[in-house]
């Protein structure tokens, strides 16, 4: 199965996605824009600042979501000493860092209007900065080692300590008192939030993940190239 | 539909700055990628102009190598 994952046969797709993912992404961000700034109503409480949830909430998600994979792949790296898990959350975790930082400023310049105060040391947003920090750490273990086997051994050990964060991210605004709302949307139960404000979100997120593979794939490329280049500098 | 872009009911000031933000973020990290990318690939269009012709050949045989010089003359 894992010859599926072979860098030679998932460089024959990843060379030739980003211009399409490219292509679909302007296409769902122009139409999410359009939906999130124009057409979804404004909210009752907050008026029109409710529209930075747009960027904000599907910001989170995917950083969450991709630390989520980082921590997975890596793992499973170990286990199965498959080299190419590695390089692939090794790809994934830039867009992940930049998601993070946009959910952070965002989510700063939304408590302006609604909690009067760019900054609250609250256990949501602090343990989204403690988030960040390990994103940091793991780009920066990436930049330091050149070790191949202690990188991989010393990211995976960041990503394990950091995926402890995870869980107290989600349920922080349940276990604290904090100026963060509650989860208005549940798989498992009724969201609380209405439809025409639900649909510009899952747009947005939409586009956002698409960004995300366009950036995943760019970078694993390139990943692959350095390593090419390498085994060039061998011959 | 302008107007309803530039006066959100005072809130046009934050809104608009968090959406500039996110889009300046998005801008840069790809921007950054994208010249990563091609100076990777540019890295190994030269090294492979050095080698000689049984390297090359040698290189060649890998499909992945063929993938990349064919991208970089695409591109």
């Amino acid at each position: 199965m894992f010859k599926l994952f072979q860098p030679s046969k998932i460089f024959q797709i990843t060379s030739k996605a980003p211009k399409y993912i490219l292509f679909l992404f302007v296409i769902v961000l122009s139409v999410g824009l359009i939906e999130a700034l124009i057409l979804s109503p404004e909210d009752y409480k907050q008026s029109d600042a409710v529209r930075i949830m747009y960027v904000h909430v599907p910001a989170a998600w995917i950083s969450l979501g991709i630390f989520s994979s980082i921590t997975f792949l890596s793992i499973s790296g170990f286990v199965f000493k498959n080299k190419n898990f590695f390089l692939i959350s090794k790809s994934l975790a830039p867009s992940g860092f930049v998601f993070n930082i946009i959910a952070l400023v965002t989510g700063s310049i939304w408590g302006k209007p609604t909690w009067g105060t760019w900054w609250a040391w609250d256990a949501r947003i602090t343990s989204m900065l403690i988030l960040v920090l390990f994103y940091g750490m793991y780009l920066i273990s990436w930049r330091i080692y050149e070790n191949e086997e202690k990188v991989f051994k010393i990211s995976t050990i960041i990503t394990i300590l950091g995926i402890i964060n995870v869980p107290i991210i989600k349920y922080s605004v349940d276990w604290w008192n904090t100026l963060h709302q509650p989860a208005s949307i549940n798989i498992l139960s009724k969201s609380s939030i209405h439809s025409s404000m639900l649909f510009p979100l899952l747009i947005m997120t939409a586009a956002f993940a698409l960004f995300s593979l366009l950036i995943f794939l760019m970078k694993y490329n390139t990943e692959l190239i350095k390593i090419k280049n390498k085994g060039l500098d061998r011959l | 539909m302008i107007s309803e872009l530039l006066f959100m009911n005072g809130y046009e000031v934050y809104v608009l700055s968090a959406f500039s933000f996110t889009l300046l973020s998005f801008a840069a990290l790809y921007l950054v990628t994208k010249v990563q990318f091609v100076k990777e690939q540019k890295k190994f269009v030269t090294k492979f102009g050095y080698l000689n012709t049984e390297e090359a050949k040698s290189a060649k045989s890998q499909r992945i190598n063929k993938e990349i010089l064919a991208n970089a003359t695409n591109n």
